[in-house]
Protein backbone atom coordinates (compact mmCIF):
# COMPACT_ATOMS: atom_id res chain seq x y z
CA UNK A 1 0.00 0.00 0.00
CA UNK A 2 3.44 2.42 -0.07
CA UNK A 3 2.06 3.58 -3.39
CA UNK A 4 -1.74 4.63 -2.15
CA UNK A 5 -0.98 8.33 -2.52
CA UNK A 6 -3.09 10.89 -0.92
CA UNK A 7 -2.61 14.00 -3.25
CA UNK A 8 -4.24 17.56 -2.06
CA UNK A 9 -3.47 20.13 -4.19
CA UNK A 10 -0.34 19.88 -5.48
CA UNK A 11 1.12 17.96 -1.88
CA UNK A 12 1.10 14.08 -1.36
CA UNK A 13 0.52 12.31 1.58
CA UNK A 14 0.98 8.51 2.71
CA UNK A 15 -1.51 8.98 5.52
CA UNK A 16 -4.89 9.36 5.33
CA UNK A 17 -5.78 10.07 9.00
CA UNK A 18 -5.59 13.76 9.59
CA UNK A 19 -5.71 14.30 13.68
CA UNK A 20 -6.71 17.53 15.27
CA UNK A 21 -4.35 19.10 18.52
CA UNK A 22 -7.21 20.09 20.60
CA UNK A 23 -8.35 18.79 23.98
CA UNK A 24 -5.57 16.79 24.96
CA UNK A 25 -4.31 16.93 28.56
CA UNK A 26 -0.83 18.27 27.95
CA UNK A 27 1.48 18.70 25.25
CA UNK A 28 3.36 15.22 26.26
CA UNK A 29 0.06 13.77 25.54
CA UNK A 30 -0.85 15.53 22.17
CA UNK A 31 2.75 14.54 20.25
CA UNK A 32 2.41 10.80 21.82
CA UNK A 33 -1.47 10.58 20.38
CA UNK A 34 0.00 12.41 16.99
CA UNK A 35 2.87 10.19 16.46
CA UNK A 36 0.68 6.60 17.29
CA UNK A 37 -1.54 8.19 15.05
CA UNK A 38 0.52 8.08 11.97
CA UNK A 39 -0.53 11.79 10.65
CA UNK A 40 1.14 13.93 8.55
CA UNK A 41 -1.46 16.54 8.00
CA UNK A 42 -2.39 18.08 11.68
CA UNK A 43 -4.67 20.88 12.66
CA UNK A 44 -3.76 24.00 14.64
CA UNK A 45 -6.14 26.66 15.91
CA UNK A 46 -5.18 30.54 16.11
CA UNK A 47 -5.75 32.25 19.11
CA UNK A 48 -4.73 35.70 20.44
CA UNK A 49 -1.50 35.13 22.37
CA UNK A 50 -1.67 35.25 26.47
CA UNK A 51 0.45 38.79 26.63
CA UNK A 52 2.50 38.39 30.59
CA UNK A 53 2.64 34.37 30.40
CA UNK A 54 5.97 32.91 31.04
CA UNK A 55 8.08 33.85 28.48
CA UNK A 56 9.97 30.40 28.71
CA UNK A 57 6.66 28.59 28.37
CA UNK A 58 6.58 26.18 25.69
CA UNK A 59 4.66 26.65 22.33
CA UNK A 60 2.71 24.14 20.30
CA UNK A 61 4.94 24.60 17.52
CA UNK A 62 8.08 23.42 19.68
CA UNK A 63 6.44 20.35 20.57
CA UNK A 64 4.77 19.68 17.05
CA UNK A 65 7.32 21.46 14.96
CA UNK A 66 5.94 22.45 11.11
CA UNK A 67 9.32 21.09 9.37
CA UNK A 68 7.90 17.47 10.89
CA UNK A 69 4.14 18.13 9.95
CA UNK A 70 2.21 19.65 7.58
CA UNK A 71 0.24 22.24 9.55
CA UNK A 72 -3.16 23.01 8.92
CA UNK A 73 -4.51 25.69 10.92
CA UNK A 74 -8.02 26.26 11.18
CA UNK A 75 -10.97 28.70 11.69
CA UNK A 76 -12.42 26.99 14.89
CA UNK A 77 -14.60 29.61 16.54
CA UNK A 78 -15.33 31.68 13.55
CA UNK A 79 -18.83 32.60 12.71
CA UNK A 80 -18.07 34.84 9.89
CA UNK A 81 -17.08 34.82 6.31
CA UNK A 82 -14.21 38.06 7.15
CA UNK A 83 -13.14 36.24 10.51
CA UNK A 84 -12.24 32.94 8.81
CA UNK A 85 -10.59 34.95 6.14
CA UNK A 86 -8.59 37.24 8.89
CA UNK A 87 -7.77 34.36 11.46
CA UNK A 88 -6.10 32.37 7.79
CA UNK A 89 -4.32 35.40 7.08
CA UNK A 90 -2.77 35.74 10.27
CA UNK A 91 -1.80 31.63 10.30
CA UNK A 92 -0.22 32.48 6.62
CA UNK A 93 2.09 34.95 8.18
CA UNK A 94 2.42 33.06 11.45
CA UNK A 95 3.71 29.86 9.17
CA UNK A 96 5.75 31.72 7.01
CA UNK A 97 3.38 31.68 3.75
CA UNK A 98 2.08 28.00 4.00
CA UNK A 99 -1.33 28.25 2.59
CA UNK A 100 -3.35 25.14 3.04
CA UNK A 101 -5.81 25.40 5.24
CA UNK A 102 -8.99 24.27 7.01
CA UNK A 103 -11.97 26.52 6.76
CA UNK A 104 -15.01 26.28 8.99
CA UNK A 105 -17.80 28.49 9.16
CA UNK A 106 -20.24 27.62 12.31
CA UNK A 107 -23.89 28.56 12.29
CA UNK A 108 -24.28 27.81 16.03
CA UNK A 109 -23.03 27.44 19.08
CA UNK A 110 -24.87 24.62 20.63
CA UNK A 111 -24.14 22.55 17.48
CA UNK A 112 -21.41 23.81 16.09
CA UNK A 113 -23.29 23.03 12.95
CA UNK A 114 -21.44 24.89 9.81
CA UNK A 115 -23.06 27.82 8.18
CA UNK A 116 -22.48 27.33 4.61
CA UNK A 117 -23.37 30.25 2.92
CA UNK A 118 -20.74 32.24 4.96
CA UNK A 119 -18.35 29.25 4.30
CA UNK A 120 -19.14 29.28 0.70
CA UNK A 121 -18.63 33.19 0.83
CA UNK A 122 -15.22 32.86 2.27
CA UNK A 123 -14.03 29.83 0.37
CA UNK A 124 -14.26 32.35 -2.70
CA UNK A 125 -12.19 35.10 -1.00
CA UNK A 126 -9.28 32.87 0.70
CA UNK A 127 -8.80 31.33 -3.10
CA UNK A 128 -8.77 34.29 -4.62
CA UNK A 129 -6.13 35.05 -2.52
CA UNK A 130 -3.75 32.43 -2.90
CA UNK A 131 -5.27 30.12 -0.10
CA UNK A 132 -5.42 25.69 -0.90
CA UNK A 133 -8.35 25.69 1.31
CA UNK A 134 -9.52 22.07 2.96
CA UNK A 135 -13.21 23.09 4.00
CA UNK A 136 -15.22 21.41 6.26
CA UNK A 137 -18.73 21.22 5.19
CA UNK A 138 -22.50 20.14 5.81
CA UNK A 139 -22.76 16.75 3.64
CA UNK A 140 -25.07 18.32 1.47
CA UNK A 141 -23.79 17.08 -2.33
CA UNK A 142 -24.74 20.34 -4.14
CA UNK A 143 -22.64 22.40 -1.56
CA UNK A 144 -19.95 19.95 -1.54
CA UNK A 145 -20.01 20.37 -5.70
CA UNK A 146 -20.44 24.43 -5.14
CA UNK A 147 -16.79 24.26 -2.75
CA UNK A 148 -14.97 22.37 -5.58
CA UNK A 149 -16.32 24.06 -8.40
CA UNK A 150 -14.92 27.85 -6.35
CA UNK A 151 -11.65 26.32 -6.04
CA UNK A 152 -10.97 24.27 -2.67
CA UNK A 153 -8.78 21.41 -2.97
CA UNK A 154 -10.44 19.00 -0.74
CA UNK A 155 -13.82 18.56 0.47
CA UNK A 156 -14.77 17.79 4.39
CA UNK A 157 -18.09 16.62 4.94
CA UNK A 158 -19.14 15.97 8.41
CA UNK A 159 -20.41 12.55 9.33
CA UNK A 160 -21.81 13.55 12.44
CA UNK A 161 -21.75 17.11 14.55
CA UNK A 162 -18.41 18.37 15.86
CA UNK A 163 -17.51 16.52 19.19
CA UNK A 164 -20.43 14.12 19.16
CA UNK A 165 -18.72 10.70 18.37
CA UNK A 166 -22.03 9.36 16.57
CA UNK A 167 -20.47 8.00 13.89
CA UNK A 168 -21.41 8.05 10.29
CA UNK A 169 -25.29 9.00 10.19
CA UNK A 170 -25.92 9.73 6.75
CA UNK A 171 -23.46 7.48 4.58
CA UNK A 172 -25.53 7.70 1.19
CA UNK A 173 -24.75 11.56 1.15
CA UNK A 174 -21.41 10.86 1.53
CA UNK A 175 -21.38 8.50 -0.88
CA UNK A 176 -23.07 11.23 -3.22
CA UNK A 177 -20.85 13.34 -2.19
CA UNK A 178 -17.77 11.10 -3.20
CA UNK A 179 -19.23 9.99 -6.22
CA UNK A 180 -19.30 13.60 -7.52
CA UNK A 181 -15.90 14.93 -6.49
CA UNK A 182 -13.12 15.37 -8.26
CA UNK A 183 -11.34 16.54 -5.08
CA UNK A 184 -10.66 15.02 -1.91
CA UNK A 185 -13.86 13.91 0.42
CA UNK A 186 -12.03 14.17 3.53
CA UNK A 187 -14.88 13.36 6.72
CA UNK A 188 -14.73 15.96 9.37
CA UNK A 189 -16.00 15.87 12.08
CA UNK A 190 -18.25 13.16 13.71
CA UNK A 191 -16.15 9.87 13.88
CA UNK A 192 -16.26 8.15 17.49
CA UNK A 193 -14.08 5.12 17.42
CA UNK A 194 -12.08 2.85 14.84
CA UNK A 195 -15.26 1.43 13.06
CA UNK A 196 -16.64 4.69 12.38
CA UNK A 197 -13.48 5.52 10.79
CA UNK A 198 -12.89 2.36 8.96
CA UNK A 199 -16.91 2.88 7.49
CA UNK A 200 -16.30 5.94 6.53
CA UNK A 201 -12.77 4.63 4.55
CA UNK A 202 -14.63 1.94 2.88
CA UNK A 203 -17.40 4.14 1.36
CA UNK A 204 -14.55 5.94 -0.71
CA UNK A 205 -13.62 8.49 1.35
CA UNK A 206 -9.93 9.89 0.47
CA UNK A 207 -9.06 10.39 4.74
CA UNK A 208 -10.52 11.15 7.67
CA UNK A 209 -10.26 14.16 10.00
CA UNK A 210 -10.67 13.53 14.23
CA UNK A 211 -9.84 15.38 17.07
CA UNK A 212 -12.35 14.72 20.16
CA UNK A 213 -12.15 10.96 19.22
CA UNK A 214 -8.90 10.35 19.67
CA UNK A 215 -8.44 13.32 22.73
CA UNK A 216 -11.19 12.43 24.36
CA UNK A 217 -10.93 8.23 24.45
CA UNK A 218 -10.20 7.18 27.82
CA UNK A 219 -6.78 6.41 26.41
CA UNK A 220 -5.82 8.80 23.66
CA UNK A 221 -2.49 7.29 22.68
CA UNK A 222 -4.03 3.69 22.23
CA UNK A 223 -6.99 5.16 20.49
CA UNK A 224 -4.66 6.81 17.63
CA UNK A 225 -3.18 3.50 17.33
CA UNK A 226 -6.45 2.57 17.04
CA UNK A 227 -7.47 5.11 14.44
CA UNK A 228 -4.40 4.43 12.30
CA UNK A 229 -5.53 1.03 11.96
CA UNK A 230 -9.02 1.59 11.12
CA UNK A 231 -8.30 3.97 8.33
CA UNK A 232 -5.98 1.72 6.93
CA UNK A 233 -8.05 -1.21 7.37
CA UNK A 234 -11.38 0.68 5.44
CA UNK A 235 -8.73 1.95 2.82
CA UNK A 236 -7.93 -1.67 1.70
CA UNK A 237 -11.64 -2.79 2.05
CA UNK A 238 -12.86 -0.15 -0.63
CA UNK A 239 -9.75 -0.56 -2.72
CA UNK A 240 -10.45 -4.46 -2.85
CA UNK A 241 -13.77 -4.09 -3.51
CA UNK A 242 -16.26 -5.87 -0.92
CA UNK A 243 -18.12 -8.67 -1.94
CA UNK A 244 -21.91 -8.27 -2.49
CA UNK A 245 -24.28 -8.78 0.13
CA UNK A 246 -27.18 -10.99 0.19
CA UNK A 247 -29.61 -12.45 2.35
CA UNK A 248 -28.48 -15.86 2.14
CA UNK A 249 -26.24 -17.33 -0.23
CA UNK A 250 -26.40 -21.58 0.02
CA UNK A 251 -22.50 -21.49 -0.80
CA UNK A 252 -20.85 -22.61 2.12
CA UNK A 253 -17.26 -22.10 2.57
CA UNK A 254 -15.94 -25.72 2.31
CA UNK A 255 -16.24 -27.95 -0.36
CA UNK A 256 -19.69 -29.93 -0.51
CA UNK A 257 -18.23 -33.35 -1.56
CA UNK A 258 -16.42 -36.00 0.21
CA UNK A 259 -18.19 -35.83 3.13
CA UNK A 260 -17.57 -38.89 5.33
CA UNK A 261 -21.81 -38.52 5.81
CA UNK A 262 -22.12 -38.81 2.27
CA UNK B 1 16.10 68.84 30.24
CA UNK B 2 13.91 65.69 27.97
CA UNK B 3 10.32 66.54 27.60
CA UNK B 4 8.49 63.44 28.50
CA UNK B 5 7.36 60.95 26.38
CA UNK B 6 4.05 61.52 24.52
CA UNK B 7 1.82 59.00 25.29
CA UNK B 8 -0.93 56.97 22.60
CA UNK B 9 -3.24 54.70 23.44
CA UNK B 10 -3.50 51.51 21.52
CA UNK B 11 -5.51 48.19 21.61
CA UNK B 12 -3.68 44.98 22.29
CA UNK B 13 -5.21 41.83 22.11
CA UNK B 14 -8.35 43.56 22.96
CA UNK B 15 -6.72 45.52 26.22
CA UNK B 16 -6.06 49.06 25.63
CA UNK B 17 -2.26 50.30 26.68
CA UNK B 18 -0.62 53.33 26.81
CA UNK B 19 2.36 53.33 24.67
CA UNK B 20 5.12 55.76 23.88
CA UNK B 21 4.45 57.73 21.20
CA UNK B 22 7.01 56.58 17.86
CA UNK B 23 6.36 53.31 19.50
CA UNK B 24 7.07 50.30 16.83
CA UNK B 25 5.71 46.64 16.26
CA UNK B 26 8.80 45.16 17.02
CA UNK B 27 9.32 47.43 20.05
CA UNK B 28 5.95 46.30 21.18
CA UNK B 29 6.87 42.67 21.14
CA UNK B 30 10.51 43.49 23.03
CA UNK B 31 8.00 44.95 25.64
CA UNK B 32 5.76 42.06 25.94
CA UNK B 33 8.23 39.47 26.17
CA UNK B 34 7.24 38.21 22.57
CA UNK B 35 10.35 39.10 20.46
CA UNK B 36 11.55 36.19 18.49
CA UNK B 37 8.43 34.33 19.02
CA UNK B 38 6.55 32.18 15.92
CA UNK B 39 3.26 34.47 15.76
CA UNK B 40 1.64 36.92 13.73
CA UNK B 41 0.76 41.10 14.36
CA UNK B 42 -2.37 42.24 12.72
CA UNK B 43 -3.26 46.21 12.98
CA UNK B 44 -6.65 47.03 12.00
CA UNK B 45 -7.64 44.14 10.35
CA UNK B 46 -4.55 44.09 8.27
CA UNK B 47 -1.36 41.82 8.48
CA UNK B 48 1.99 43.57 9.76
CA UNK B 49 4.52 41.25 7.79
CA UNK B 50 7.35 40.08 10.11
CA UNK B 51 10.05 41.90 8.35
CA UNK B 52 8.22 44.97 8.52
CA UNK B 53 8.11 45.17 12.45
CA UNK B 54 11.04 46.86 12.59
CA UNK B 55 10.04 49.93 10.64
CA UNK B 56 6.32 49.67 11.39
CA UNK B 57 5.18 52.66 14.05
CA UNK B 58 1.95 52.61 15.65
CA UNK B 59 0.04 55.74 15.76
CA UNK B 60 -3.35 56.61 18.38
CA UNK B 61 -6.01 54.09 18.10
CA UNK B 62 -4.22 51.36 16.32
CA UNK B 63 -5.92 47.51 16.76
CA UNK B 64 -3.07 44.86 17.22
CA UNK B 65 -4.09 41.68 17.17
CA UNK B 66 -0.98 39.53 18.72
CA UNK B 67 -1.58 35.57 17.57
CA UNK B 68 0.08 32.26 17.85
CA UNK B 69 -0.96 28.66 17.03
CA UNK B 70 -2.87 26.38 19.79
CA UNK B 71 -4.03 23.02 20.00
CA UNK B 72 -7.37 22.62 17.91
CA UNK B 73 -8.93 20.60 15.69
Amino acid sequence: MSNDILKIGAREFSSRLLVGTGKYRDFDETREAVDASGAEIITVAIRRTNIGQEPGQPSLLDVLPPDRYTLLPNTAGCYTADDAVRTLRLARELLDGHNLVKLEVLGDADTLFPDMTQTLAAAETLVRDGFDVMVYCSDDPIMAKRLEEVGCVAVMPLASLIGSGMGILNPWNLRLIIDNAKVPVIVDAGVGTASDAAIAMELGCDGVLMNTAIAKAQNPVLMASAMKKGVEAGREAFLAGRMPRKLYSGAPSSPTTGLITG
Amino acid sequence: MTPPNASITVTVNGEPRALDAGITVGALLQSLDLAGKRLAVERNGEIVPRATHPHAVLVEGDRIEIVVAVGGG
